[in-house]
């Protein structure tokens, strides 16, 4: 389409308020018609400063913080970080909170998983399926309440360790558990590899080219959907992931099915990973945490993890007193959702916008950092819940 | 006399089926999460009559969370505007109440007392299902009477 005609396109506001997700975005839609021609999104609602803050408040104070950078990854949050303070400061801890840390890590990674699942079955309207994912979710939050008695937020880790001990007389109440889930992960392939309707709204829909991956440096589960095979867990093994045997998945299609296919397969290896972790958890040393210093010399570390949605970063700097100097965070969510949505949604219907915005799932919490791109002035018309229903009822 | 027996019989139903509304303005997802999970059968907060909306100008009952950032505060007066009156705003976390772990961050506007009067307070960082189906039952109960 000609730039004459770009202009002449109907722009339309999706947010910052609306049905499709809980967090606030706007999104300016253009539309031909029916189909999308372009997509400025803007970002920055769930700005609070967090990077700012933590150079105010000390390296103890900071873990909390971290924790509250996301309310859904705050487990990896948490690790990343005192992963990089442990590189400051050059220290090693011991086995068995390595081996806490992946229990922690990889059960945020299923109730992730399981939330994705029922969320993109509630945007295709199925509301069923989405009850049941949310009701599965609800075992992988009891074992957390087991280990850390928390469901959202764990405190699990410290610099140095872990706060916590995993509870060895409910290690096979939690195997039980875990069976019943690997049991509900079948019945989801199924379900969303077989339905028909699943299949209609989902095959061939958003599609991301494997040469873009690279180009656009999409990581995580939509990276892998595109047969890009990039995991941190495999190329750069943290923690104990070196020492279990599991598998990257992935698929080579790129469109919303597959990304879904990856997380639902993801699922198995991480009830795997869990498995031989808590199997090895009993004939561990039982030191937890080791002592680390308060005040840290000038340095500077990096870490890099696998969260639930792709490759986090931290990167520090300390100055010899008991607060860093600078820490950078680079959240995967907000990689994913700059640099593709604007490839994913170009040429697609606009009934489409809240499947394929949420097959990336996107979470804005640890990603607004600054407005990309300032709402154009142009024809307005804001789009409620029933419009959006309809729409992809329609369909 | 046949206009009031109309309203009367309206706000008996009205009773009968709050919607809420449902926003985050600015926190960490949390608190977002714990209340799409009263949405699960296990807590199920529809057995109540509620229905989650999305639309203000059909909403009965504010639920909002999140330390109120820069960008959305205009976004949430016009939000609490649109809501028909009779109307209970409930703070859903730390965060809505104090602030709580944002207290001295840049970007912040809140608390959201600050802003609107808020009815209902459920604390916790995040609070739990329970906790937040015992906060809703208290603003079902408030704006029952505020009906009245």
């Amino acid at each position: 389409m000609k730039e004459k005609d770009v202009r002449k396109c109907y722009i339309l506001p999706v947010g910052p308020q609306h049905p499709m997700y809980v967090e606030a975005e706007n999104l300016m839609v253009h539309l031909d018609g029916e189909t999308i021609v372009n997509v400025d999104v803007n970002i920055g609602y769930m700005h609070r400063g967090i990077e700012e803050l933590m150079q105010r408040r000390n390296y103890i104070q900071n873990i909390y913080l971290a924790e509250r950078i996301c309310g859904i990854c705050s487990g990896i949050h948490t690790v990343t970080y005192c992963q990089c303070i442990e590189n400051l400061i050059g220290l090693e801890i011991p086995e068995r909170a390595k081996y806490i840390r992946t229990i922690i890590l990889e059960l945020e990674r299923l109730h992730s998983h399981f939330l994705f699942f029922g969320v993109m079955a509630y945007e295709m309207g199925l509301d069923t399926v989405f009850m049941y994912t949310w009701k599965d979710r609800e075992a992988v939050l009891d074992i957390l309440e087991m280990i850390s008695g928390n469901r959202v937020n764990y405190g699990m880790s410290a610099v140095g360790g872990v706060r916590r001990d995993v509870p060895e007389n409910r290690i096979p109440e939690m195997i039980k558990k875990l069976d019943y889930l690997e049991k509900r992960g079948q019945y989801y392939a199924k379900v969303f590899y077989s339905d028909k309707l699943i299949r209609k709204r989902s095959v061939g829909l958003g599609l991301l080219p494997k040469k873009l991956v690279d180009k656009y440096s999409i990581v995580g589960p939509v990276a892998r959907a595109s047969g890009v095979k990039t995991d941190v867990r495999k190329d750069i093994p943290y923690l104990v992931y070196d020492k279990i045997d599991w598998n990257v998945i992935v698929r080579e299609e790129g469109d919303v099915l597959a990304r879904i296919m990856v997380k639902i397969y993801e699922v198995f290896e991480s009830i795997k990973i869990l498995k031989a972790c808590l199997k090895a958890l009993p004939g561990l040393e039982k030191t937890l945490k080791v002592k680390a210093p308060f005040v840290i010399e000038t340095n500077e570390a990096v870490s890099v993890t696998e969260a639930p949605r792709g490759e986090l970063f931290y990167y520090a700097v300390s100055n010899g007193t008991d607060k860093p100097e600078r820490l950078r965070i680079r959240t995967p969510s907000f990689v994913n959702i700059a640099n593709s949505l604007g490839i994913l949604l170009k040429g697609q219907q606009l009934a489409d916008l809240p499947i394929i915005v949420a097959s990336i799932d996107p979470c804005f919490s640890c990603c607004d950092r600054v407005t990309l791109i300032d709402v154009k002035s142009g024809e307005r018309k804001t789009v409620d819940e029933a419009y959006l229903k309809r729409l992809e009822e329609r369909k | 006399m046949l206009f009031r027996l109309v309203e009367k019989t309206l706000n008996y139903a009205r009773k009968k089926s709050p919607w809420f509304l449902h926003l985050d303005t600015g926190g960490c997802n949390g608190c977002s999460i714990e209340l799409f999970a009263v949405l699960n059968p296990r807590y199920d907060i529809e057995r109540f009559g509620g229905l989650s909306k999305a639309n203000p100008r059909h909403t009965d009952i504010l639920l909002i969370d999140g330390a109120v950032t820069k960008k959305i505060r205009p976004r949430l007066e016009r939000i609490y505007q649109q809501t028909p009156e009779p109307k209970v705003v409930v703070a859903v976390g730390s965060c809505a109440i104090s602030k709580g772990i944002f207290h001295d961050a840049y970007n912040i506007d809140g608390p959201l007392d600050k802003i609107m009067p808020v009815d209902v307070y459920i604390p916790g960082c995040p609070p739990k299902p329970e906790a937040i189906l015992q906060g809703v039952m208290k603003a079902l109960q408030l704006w029952e009477e505020k009906h009245e």
